[in-house]
């Protein structure tokens, strides 16, 4: 596990300021970094006075749907009777994203201070940490801080001497990628298998243990108390002008065929060209960059052309052709061969379906079969059609969207590089993976 | 109690329906049929097939109908372009990994996947890879899974957790590789498992006692009550060549749901007995001799004369049968009694006051109802000088001893009763599969089965013996029909009062003086 880089000097540092510092692992190295100032505010004052910043700060999920928290927050009915309970997704599972492994790493505080603000504001005593089970040090690390924290008084029955209870439980993940869809997640929890649950109901009605539940992402989380500490204002300010629908910065964890491959904290609106090409540092040496994936394997793959002249937040992505996802950027170079990504991918959908809907269980496997085929170079004309016509099938037709997901990277893989599975097809190239060059 | 009704439109026909209800069984009540796999109206929601996509107009996305509660004014798509389209691309997955092995298939012709593929799915099949395959797996008690035909609806794991509250079978492994897994040391022993054998859609759940027997379409259906035990659960009896195959549970909310226990669908096995008695005999120098009908009236009458009607009739006779034995009882001042064989009382904790009963008989509240004595030793009040009929009646080592003071035997039954030494009169009748009638069950359920097959040789229900012989000693009993006894019935018994056959229907009504139902 790679040492965090020195920061790029386009780079704008809020969440990962004390990456590598490993002084602000501790409670006492936290709050010398200002760290829990934040959450001994947020516990003087009013839930819905928080919620209502969070809110005006523009603050988007950053978990790969980009819903905006604070609206999401609201949904919680305080003062319901009921028992509340606030989900970290931690489950940080997606194919090319690896952001809140480093938030976890170096930074566990900033995730215990943000879920115990988050908790508060919607009324819950109770947050889980569901961490990814292959996360074995983020575990470690986390496990130990909330120890710490618990200890000094920071969370607990009487959190930070405010007489309120805020407790924070990290729960370790066995490894299933469908256990970052939210419902899975609440499953996996309470314990059963972790498979999604039909919605409606919604986790704000009948979530965790049947009781209302929000559910956010650990880079969310963590950049609330910045929010609360330096005002809505401040945050809403990192965007584009002309777009105020996506502010404030966004950890992109780039892998691939990337000169300097990491997470990179930019602010939104920051142009893609530049990002991989200067802050990343370009194709290896002597390749060019053929194709990105954005964010997370979920995501349609565009070409460069496409992703050079894009925008880097919520809407300049859609309107390039694909999403911003979880951010996690996968860069290709001329010496990959797209119908073998598309394969690898494809596999480890199929791998990781659950198996609750039909489409998704036999369609991801299928999807798989016919890809590698082409790839072993037995693949036929109607192949392609095929393959467009299961991914209709799988698309917008199941419980969750992991199946949607798989017909993603085939559709928009197909959309662009349709040449280079014809070539497999008509064996005009002799195998699917290119020659690899030395760097 | 009258909740608002929704109404909606389903396929251009307005329904209402109360609140809550999903679009499934909207449908239904529409008469249309969405057609769908992992929905069963006697077990939760999953939502997992897919199959029941349909078109909600103003609704973005197909909406799975059984997860799809009724609002105002929706106006439902079922057969819509783009809802087939959906259901012709599941049937295509769920069939891709398929054996498609339905001439070897013990569900063919009952499949739900063949039925739908027929109705709707692609002619031909676009898959060209290998299929996935897994081996035959024995879960234990009389079910067999066969993974291969699985579509992974969840029935079977539904039942089992949240019906028979036995966690028994899981989905194991994930993806394409997903099938049916049981826990480990665990097996399909519940009393009531073999219900998943009828819950699963397709042919992946088998009977073992079922397998390779019959073909759907060979069988005979008839519409029944089971006999096993005082529940008087409704079922279906499936012949085929006047030989009996098997029991299947028939819906009936107020008794049994949907669902039979084991010991119920094995009791078929009683009924297709080889050693059946054929003709009615009377005891002559040279033996049992066959005989006439008239004859034997005539002998069994004689045999009565100036005696003690001493009857003992088994709990499992029809309440037609009961009520004329109960007549030839008062006629000859004569004495009623059964005895009801006790077994280990096993519930079926999903469903309220389901059970299979301690009490191994169907119809033992209908013989108290007509005055017959449930007693442990039923023979102990037996005289010399009666007339004992012995109706269907088990006799017990004590039973024998006792049955030996009576100064006359008359036997009216289907089988000759094990270890009876001598009987004047064999009046052979028929089973309930051969016979139409009705049982009452524990909660006072009166409820009519219908004769699935033809009786052997000579045999006659017993209640048309039954007014033969009583029509012969003198009393009047026009009786053409099972509904004129129990015409009969109901107007000399005020516990019957009010009650027919065409009001009964198929599902039953209770008795004067009974809630509606056991489960209402």
């Amino acid at each position: 596990m790679g040492f965090p880089h020195t920061p790029h000097p386009r780079e704008t540092q809020v969440l990962s300021t004390h990456f590598g510092d490993a002084d602000a692992r501790s409670v006492d190295g936290w709050k010398k970094r200002g760290g829990y100032q934040a959450l001994a505010n947020a516990l003087g004052t009013d839930p819905v006075a928080i919620q209502n910043v969070v809110k005006e700060s523009g603050l988007r999920g950053r978990g790969g749907a980009g819903f905006p928290t604070g609206l999401k927050w609201s949904f919680m009915k305080l003062g319901d009777g009921k028992p509340h309970y606030l989900c970290c997704n931690a489950d940080e599972s997606e194919p090319g994203t690896f952001k809140d492994r480093e938030i976890m790493r170096w930074t566990p505080h900033a995730l215990i201070e943000g879920c115990a603000i988050g908790a508060y504001a919607i009324g819950a005593e109770d947050c889980f940490i569901y961490i990814r089970g292959e996360f074995t040090e983020p575990l470690q690390v986390m496990e130990r801080a909330c120890a710490d924290a618990r200890a000094a008084g920071v969370i607990g029955k009487n959190a930070m001497g405010s007489g309120k209870t805020v407790n924070v439980w990290v729960h370790k993940g066995a490894g299933a990628y469908i256990c970052g869809e939210e419902t899975a997640l609440m499953n996996s929890i309470e314990g059963k298998r972790g498979n999604p649950r039909i919605k409606p109901p919604f986790p704000a009605v009948a979530g965790l243990f049947g009781k209302p539940t929000t559910i956010n992402n650990v880079e969310t989380l963590t950049a609330v108390p910045h929010i609360l500490n330096r005002g809505a204002d401040w945050y809403k300010k990192m965007s584009r002008p002309d777009n105020p629908k996506s502010t404030g910065t966004k950890l992109w964890s780039v892998c691939g065929n990337i000169a300097r491959p990491g997470n990179y904290e930019v602010e939104m609106g920051f142009p893609f060209g530049e990002f991989l090409q200067d802050v990343c540092g370009g194709a290896p040496k002597g390749r060019k960059i053929k194709a990105v994936i954005p964010g997370g394997s979920s995501v349609p793959v565009i070409p460069w052309e496409q992703a050079a002249a894009a925008v880097m937040d919520y809407e300049g992505m859609v309107a390039a052709g694909t999403m911003l996802g979880s951010a996690g950027c996968i860069v290709m170079d001329d010496a990959q061969s797209i119908p073998r990504q598309a394969a690898r991918l494809a596999r480890f959908y199929a791998h990781e379906s659950c198996a609750q809907c039909t489409q998704c269980r036999e369609g991801t496997a299928w999807t798989t079969k016919i890809l590698e085929r082409i790839c072993a170079g037995d693949g036929t004309a109607e192949d392609l059609d095929t393959l467009l016509s299961i991914g209709d099938n799988m698309t917008g037709k199941t419980i969750c969207v992991l199946s949607d997901s798989c017909a993603t990277v085939v559709s928009s893989a197909l959309q662009y590089f349709r040449p280079e599975f014809e070539a497999l097809i008509k064996r005009t190239t002799i195998h699917a993976v290119p020659q690899v060059v030395a760097r | 109690m009258t909740a608002p009704m929704v109404n909606l439109t389903i396929e251009g026909r307005p329904v209402a329906v109360p609140p809550g209800t999903n679009l499934v069984e909207a449908a239904k009540q529409a008469g249309v049929l969405i057609p769908h796999y992992c929905y069963h109206p006697g077990l939760p929601v999953a939502g997992v097939c897919r199959m029941c996509l349909v078109e909600v107009e103003k609704s973005p996305k197909l909406a799975p109908a059984c997860a799809t509660a009724v609002a105002e004014g929706q106006v439902v798509h079922v057969h819509s372009e783009k809802a087939r389209e959906a259901r012709k691309g599941v049937l295509e997955m769920l069939l891709i990994n398929h054996p498609l092995d339905c001439p070897i298939c013990d569900q063919s012709g009952e499949c739900e996947l063949q039925d739908y593929t027929y109705q709707e799915g692609r002619a031909d099949s676009r898959y060209r890879e290998p299929k996935r395959f897994n081996p035959v797996e024995d879960f234990g008690g009389d079910v067999m899974y066969v993974p291969n035909r699985c579509i992974l609806c969840t029935r079977c794991v539904r039942f089992m957790d949240d019906v028979a509250k036995d966690t028994v079978l899981n989905v194991t492994e994930r993806g394409d590789r997903a099938h049916i897994g049981k826990f480990e040391g665990k097996d399909l022993t519940h009393p009531w498992a073999a219900n998943v054998v009828d819950l699963c859609p397709v042919g992946a759940l088998l009977s073992k006692d079922f397998l390779n027997k019959a073909r759907a379409w060979e069988l005979d259906r008839t519409a029944s009550v089971c006999t096993g035990c005082s529940q008087g659960c409704n079922i279906i009896v499936e012949t085929r060549d006047n030989v009996v195959m098997r029991f299947r549970p028939r819906s009936n909310e107020a008794v049994n749901e949907f669902f039979m226990c084991d010991h119920g669908r094995m009791n078929y096995r009683g009924l297709n007995r080889r050693d059946r008695l054929e003709v009615p005999t009377i005891l002559g120098p040279r033996g049992h001799e066959a005989v006439d009908w008239e004859v034997a009236i005539d002998a069994a009458v004689r045999v009565l004369k100036g005696k003690r009607a001493y009857v003992l009739a088994s709990p499992n006779c029809s309440n037609e049968t009961l009520h004329l034995l109960s007549r030839l009882v008062k006629k000859t001042n004569g004495v009623g009694s059964f005895r009801v064989d006790q077994g280990i009382e096993a519930p079926l904790p999903g469903v309220t006051d389901l059970a299979l009963r301690a009490d191994r008989a169907a119809n033992g509240r209908g013989a108290e109802l007509v005055g017959f004595t449930r007693n442990e030793t039923p023979l102990a009040g037996l005289q010399a000088g009666d007339a004992l009929i012995i109706a269907d009646h088990a006799l017990s080592r004590a039973d024998l001893e006792m049955a030996g003071r009576a100064s006359a035997v008359i036997v009216l039954s289907s089988t000759m009763p094990a270890g009876l030494a001598r009987a004047d009169v064999v009046l052979p009748t028929c089973t309930v599969v051969e016979e139409e009638g009705s049982f009452t069950n524990l909660r006072g359920r009166v409820q009519r089965f219908l004769q699935a097959k033809a009786a052997p040789g000579l045999a006659r229900p017993g209640w048309y013996v039954l007014a033969d012989v009583l029509q012969a000693m003198g009393e009047s009993t026009a009786f053409f029909l099972a509904r004129d006894v129990f015409q009969d019935l109901a107007t000399s018994n005020p516990a019957f009062a009010g009650l027919s056959y065409d009001q009964l229907g198929l599902r039953g009504l209770p008795i004067a003086g009974q809630a509606a139902g056991v489960a209402s």
